[in-house]
């Protein structure tokens, strides 16, 4: 049984960033990175399943973006898993979810997986629809916001609760092979050990372009995404009135606005 | 090319809520162009439905019968799918819920049709449809658009449309679906435990805790603290996911939506969309947060940029 599991390095915006001059996006000088928090629980659970059946399952991080971001699969390699894959080219800038899922579907083909483990959503976009456009792609059936979930390797089928609204969830078996987006709070993510963390720098990353898998640019991209960006822009919030002063002014203040509201009440 | 399709969503023998502010944001998009507004119910029993349909505004209802009552997603696809032959429309509408992340993507990534989720405003320049969403933690917001885009598919955000109240009579037609090869099979649904505790849903005065509580340890102070001052102890997503409180006093998305709140005391929750969910319409929320640009004070009335520990031991005095 092969897993694939797509991780994502998102983009967080410092305070006070500036727009790039086209307008649609965040300045790059203006960009941190990390890895997607969905991300941490999706791998784990790849982690996990290896840790159950041993040799019968081959997990596999996989990431589309620039160079940097082998962070994120060394991240990923240094608590498990052989090798990596990161797809980049520089027609793929501006890829929205269904872009990215393009060249997701294409190497879960290749390396012939049988399930693709993603987050749920990334936090930078959170279009929460990479994972399910990867399955349409694929044509697999497919499950979004997984909360639990039962594999062993060979089933034809699994067994996942999906999380809905309001606490509710609903279990429900899916046909393999499948893409699962996985929601967090599904286990405890480890963090890497010093050792994981050198020896996952001895660990293979293949670096390929969509073009090793048949893509064209014009599927990629802007040009290949179902969305395009018109504009980019900070909106205008409102902000809270602040309560400021000492420690014992604001807790002073903060009682009596609670207790003026509570005899209103 | 121009009608408007909603999806009515359903659960458990209801209608969502969202359902109905979708159809509302369909009917003002439908004054700005002059489209047609048509909503598809998809049930065992779509009558059942489409009776709380006739809403001022819905040109036509829908109505599809399929053989099981609950959301399975390849049916969805299909007969979606098969709509989209059919009708033609523009624009495809259905809530931001958990349901539509399941199957919208499927239909927009085999079609390639235009597609955005968690939209909160959609209007048009001239003939190109603009939706709006939030990026970056809603620290940005960004329009799209979708050139050369025959139909797109939108997923709206909830709590941002006004449901109409005005009834109309509106003419239901039915669909016939076509026959779907299900590859996921539905076994129960499991409803939150209903515990002794507290149903936060219906408490006026909460006090919540969220990730700058730091540790377990620290969940007294607060308990103490909510105790003391007469409120209610919520949480919201990692508090509840690491065990600290029970499920049932999470706010939120996937928690509770705190209805009849007048006055939120939030501390070291920064605010995701999520948690915003579930308690942005409070008229008093009060929001204690080291970080000055957590989004949090985006929604307060009143903002504290201070030790969510600090103040907690001098607010305490005050109440006992």
């Amino acid at each position: 049984m092969k897993i694939l599991v797509p991780v994502k390095q998102v983009a967080i915006i410092d305070e006070d960033c500036e727009i790039r001059d086209d307008g649609k996006n965040v300045d790059v000088d203006f960009l941190d990175y990390e890895i997607n928090e969905w991300d941490n629980y999706s791998w784990e659970l790849a982690l996990n399943l290896q840790e159950t059946y041993g040799e019968d399952v081959e997990i596999v991080p996989l990431t589309v973006g620039p160079d940097e971001a082998d962070d994120v699969l060394l991240n990923c390699l240094a608590k498990g898993g052989e090798r990596g894959i990161r797809v980049w080219d520089d027609a793929l800038v501006d890829s929205d979810s269904f872009a990215i899922a393009q060249v997701i579907a294409k190497v879960a083909e290749h390396e012939n997986a049988d399930y693709v483990l993603t987050g749920t959503l990334s936090s930078d976009y959170s279009f929460a629809a990479t994972g399910m456009c990867v399955a349409g792609l694929l044509n697999w059936a497919h499950a979004a916001v997984v909360s639990k979930v039962d594999i062993t390797p060979d089933a034809q089928q699994i067994t996942v609760n999906r999380e809905l609204e309001a606490g509710i969830e609903e279990e429900i078996t899916v046909e393999s092979p499948a893409v699962l987006s996985i929601q967090l709070g599904i286990n405890e993510p480890r963090y890497a050990s010093l050792r994981g963390i050198k020896q996952a720098k001895a660990k293979p990353i293949e670096v390929m372009s969509h073009k090793d898998f048949g893509l064209t640019d014009a599927e990629v991209g802007e040009i290949g995404s179902l969305s395009k960006v018109r504009k980019m822009y900070a909106p205008e919030l409102s902000q809270a009135e602040l309560i400021e002063g000492t420690v014992a002014e604001q807790a002073k203040r903060i009682a009596e606005i609670v207790k003026e509201l509570k005899g209103g009440a | 090319m121009n009608k408007i399709m909603v999806i009515a969503e359903h659960r458990l023998g209801e209608l969502t809520a969202a359902t109905f502010e979708v159809i509302a944001a369909a009917v003002g998009l439908k004054r700005t162009k002059g489209f047609s507004v048509n909503v598809a119910v998809l049930a065992s029993n779509p009558a059942e439905f489409s009776a709380k349909l006739n809403i001022a505004g819905v040109d036509e209802i829908i109505e599809i019968q399929i053989q099981e009552n609950q959301f399975q997603t390849d049916t969805y696809e299909a007969i979606i799918n098969s709509l989209l032959d059919e009708y033609e429309p523009s624009v495809v509408l259905t809530s931001n819920s958990i349901d539509a992340w399941s199957c919208m993507p499927i239909i927009a990534a085999k079609r390639q049709c235009g597609f955005a989720t968690d939209v909160f405003a959609l209007n048009y320049d001239g003939d190109d449809l603009i939706a709006t969403r939030a990026a970056y933690g809603e620290k940005m917001h960004v329009d799209l658009e979708f050139p050369g885009k025959e139909t797109v598919l939108i997923t709206l955000r909830g709590n941002t449309y006004k449901p109409i109240e005005q009834e109309a009579s509106v003419p239901v037609s039915s669909f016939s679906a076509p026959s779907v090869n299900a590859r996921t099979t539905h076994k129960r649904f499991i409803e939150p435990e209903t515990t002794s505790d507290v149903d936060i849903a219906q408490a006026e005065l909460l006090l919540s805790i969220g990730r700058g509580i730091e540790n377990e340890d620290n969940i007294e102070q607060f308990e103490e603290l909510a105790d003391t001052m007469g409120f209610t102890l919520g949480c919201s997503r990692p508090i509840a996911d690491n065990g600290w409180l029970p499920k049932s006093r999470q706010v939120g998305q996937s928690g509770k939506i705190v209805v009849a709140c007048n006055t939120y005391l939030a501390f070291g929750i920064s605010g995701s969309v999520q948690h915003m969910a579930g308690m942005k319409h409070v008229p008093n929320i009060i929001a204690v947060n080291t970080d000055a640009e957590a989004s949090i004070f985006t929604i307060a009335k009143y903002g504290v940029v201070a030790d969510m520990f600090e103040i907690a031991d001098e607010l305490i005095n005050h109440f006992e």
